[in-house]
């Protein structure tokens, strides 16, 4: 390390660059979070197929196509809506904004919809059998990020709609951005482990 | 070379002001400075409650068919002793001193992120709050209330619903998952500060290892405290909505709880060891007079630490049969641990090596530490040999080698931290001579305690049992073991009349009392708010020494 020192230190008023703060933190989040998901993840495979009564997986469960199809796709509007602020352009943002709300809150809705249809179709509730246990408990945990996702987003974009927004908050809107395609990563996680391997 | 003038002197806006401002000060404070001390002694006094809870333990352990608390107390004492030294007080003091320390070490002005700090240390406060609450509230508001009984890794079907209906097992959780979320957040705000807010020419290379410690140290808590949290969720789903995770009775499992918990758990005394190491790191070198031997595989071995204690969670679980392989898988795990940490002893004594020591009270508790250190390590190797964990798994030798590591190793590198921080946080010397009667009195009660403790498990005592028959022989060894008790206690005093003596009439301690190396000494003691008022270069691993030594700067051989 000795023959560098010099250079280092005659060199550190220009060249002293360290990570981005927002950047780190976002991915220390991350990172925790990821193991909270993990352990809900390791118990869903753990009680697969060892309900001591039904309903089972692959009799109740269909398929999420149009809420999964939403939400990835919210990844990239959100990216867009980052590019277009970073640009200046807040108007563009706003709308790209919107259309993530949108698509977040019909994956939420699908949700919603799968879940009464469970509840009072076919009787499955939290208590009922360690599918239900499981399951409600792991894509509700993940419904919980994106509401929270959401209710973040939705505040972005009511600054949008009033004309608040500008390219100096590109930044933040970015690493909210991380957050959202996070949360879209554990979704693939959870509808691999749900609706594939364990139908 | 000290930045004395400060422009706004600390705390003097205070001055003639009304004590609730000062209250209000402290309370609506983000700086980390004020945060580490609320921390830190927000830890203190919750080790002097789980130090009385300890207490009741050993009065009532110490004859045999004694009947000094009754067996549901006892149940609960344990309970809120364990809870309380882990998650209320090992957490917060380390943080309080991560807190304090990091960032002046760093050459920072602040944490990364201030008010998340707040947040962090108050949400953690609620749930120690809410803990103790229990006392009051345990039973739901009707009858007397009860404080948990399910023991701090509170294994399942106890937890269940039908086997501790009231609150108490509620308070438990939701306690302990606040203080999870404190945990994450501040470990969060610590990497930040360590990547982002170095001063010049502080590469990682050169930072103190206290603060690589912390950075490992904080990498683990988003790791292990994760399936904590999970594993807290679940049980008060559980509990209060009627899901089946652990009811074995619907297919859930037990034996799942004891591996979430222990996920979190093993790396967990990591977590609470590491700083102690960090500590020593800083406080070997500077008595010794020597810079510390072997830099990079202090830092290797502590990265190392930090990702094989993610992998030896269940030796915890040996005494439930994990089959063939499992049990080879965790029986190497562990020991591989004990390379890591055998480097970095060897490493402090290859520092004390040839140097010119001095025992000053923070050395003094360093050298206690190295040795008990040795001995839980080896303990622990012992332990971790599957057969013999068979034989004494759960029994009175467990209790006294992890009370070996968490006593004997972090508790007396706590105390060391404070007779060589405290200084810097007061402005003012501890009382050397209070010091030296709290070292001898800590150190001959914690070896009749501690020591004697493992013949006890030896001889077939299990842990928890809140009394036994004359005739097992255990009396004499638990009525040795109660007294050293007593005399921790009194060492114990006299640390806490030093501390408070001293903040009045202290010798003044100017910025640099130890003639040490680390940034922090370089700032008037106790530092302005804003820490330096010039942001530091630093050049070398020893900034201050390259300050002092102009000649002969550690950048020469570095």
């Amino acid at each position: 390390m000795s023959e560098s020192i010099n250079t280092i230190a005659a060199d550190a008023e220009e060249l002293w660059q360290l990570p981005d703060k927002g950047q780190v933190g976002m991915a220390c989040l991350i990172v925790a979070e990821t193991a909270i998901f993990a352990i809900f993840v390791v118990a869903y495979i753990f009680y697969l197929g060892k309900s001591l009564s039904g309903p089972t997986p692959a009799e109740v469960l269909k398929l999420p196509i149009v809420g999964t199809v939403c939400l990835l796709s919210s990844s990239l509007t959100v990216h867009f809506a980052v590019a277009a602020l970073e640009k200046g352009k807040a108007r563009l943002s706003t709308l790209w904004l919107a259309a993530t709300v949108m698509l977040g809150a019909i994956f939420l809705g699908g949700t919603a919809m799968e879940w009464h249809e469970l509840i009072y179709r076919y009787g499955l509730t939290i208590q009922t059998n360690l599918f239900g246990t499981t399951f409600y408990s792991l894509v509700g945990l993940h419904a919980t990020h994106v509401l929270a996702g959401l209710l973040m987003l939705t505040l972005v974009l009511i600054f949008g709609i009033k004309g608040k927004l500008n390219s100096s908050h590109a930044h933040r809107l970015d690493m909210l951005s991380y957050y959202w395609h996070f949360v879209d990563a554990v979704w693939v996680v959870v509808f691999i482990v749900v609706y594939v391997v364990g139908i | 070379m000290t930045e004395t003038t400060a422009v706004l002197p600390y705390g003097d806006h205070s001055h003639g002001k009304l004590w609730l401002d000062t209250v209000a000060s402290w309370i609506t404070t983000v700086d980390h400075k004020r945060i580490g001390l609320l921390y830190i002694g927000y830890a203190l006094v919750f080790l002097v409650i789980g130090g009385i809870e300890a207490l009741v333990m050993r009065v009532q352990l110490s004859m045999p068919n004694n009947h000094f608390v009754t067996p549901a107390v006892f149940n609960r004492m344990f309970t809120m002793h364990g809870t309380t030294m882990v998650f209320f007080v090992g957490m917060p003091i380390l943080f309080g001193f991560g807190n304090y320390l990091v960032p002046l070490m760093i050459g920072a002005r602040d944490m990364a992120f201030p008010r998340l700090n707040a947040f962090s240390f108050w949400i953690s406060a609620f749930g120690g709050l809410l803990l103790y609450f229990s006392f009051v509230g345990g039973d739901g508001l009707y009858g007397a209330g009860t404080a948990p009984d399910v023991g701090w890794f509170a294994y399942a079907p106890l937890t269940a619903r039908i086997f501790s209906p009231g609150h108490s097992t509620d308070y438990w959780i939701l306690g302990v998952f606040l203080s999870g979320i404190g945990s994450v957040g501040t470990a969060l705000n610590l990497v930040v500060t360590i990547l982002s807010l170095r001063c010049k020419g502080m590469t990682l290379g050169r930072m103190p290892l206290l603060a690589w410690i912390y950075l490992v140290t904080s990498w683990m808590v988003f790791i292990a405290i994760g399936p904590l949290t999970a594993a807290q969720i679940m049980l008060l789903l559980d509990r209060s909505l009627g899901s089946h995770f652990f009811d074995a009775q619907a297919g859930g499992s037990a034996v799942l709880w004891m591996h979430f918990f222990w996920i979190f758990g093993h790396p967990e005394v990591y977590i609470l060891v590491l700083p102690a190491f960090g500590f020593a790191n800083e406080i070997i070198p500077v008595f010794s007079r020597k810079a510390i031997f072997g830099y990079p595989a202090m830092v290797a071995a502590t990265v190392g630490i930090g990702f094989i204690s993610m992998g030896v969670w269940a030796h915890h679980m040996f005494t439930v049969g994990l089959g063939p392989a499992g049990n080879i898988f965790f029986v190497f795990a562990t020991m591989i641990v004990s390379v890591p940490t055998g480097i970095k002893i060897f490493n402090w004594l290859a520092t004390l090596w040839g140097g010119k020591i001095h025992f000053a009270s923070p050395m003094l508790f360093s050298i206690g530490f190295l040795f008990q250190f040795l001995i839980a390590g080896l303990t622990g190797i012992m332990l971790s040999v599957a057969p013999f964990d068979w034989q004494l798994g759960n029994s009175y030798f467990v209790v006294a080698h992890f009370h070996y590591v968490l006593v004997g190793a972090i508790l007396f590198m706590i105390f060391a931290a404070f007779y060589y921080w405290y200084p810097k946080m007061t402005g003012r010397m501890l009382s050397e001579t209070l010091a030296k009667w709290h070292f001898w009195l800590f150190l001959i009660g914690f070896h009749l305690t501690f020591d004697l403790m493992h013949v006890p498990g030896v001889l077939g005592m299990p842990r928890r049992v809140y009394t036994y028959e004359a005739d097992r022989n255990w009396g004499s060894w638990n009525m040795a073991v109660s007294i050293g008790a007593i005399i921790q206690t009194a060492g114990v005093l006299c640390f806490v009349w030093n501390m408070i003596r001293s903040y009045r009439k202290g010798k003044l301690a100017g910025a640099d009392p130890w003639d040490a190396w680390t940034l922090e000494w370089k700032t008037s003691s106790p530092p302005p708010h804003y820490n330096f008022a010039e942001e530091p270069v630093v050049e070398s691993r020893r900034p201050l020494w390259d300050l002092k030594h102009p000649n002969e700067t550690d950048t020469e051989y570095e």
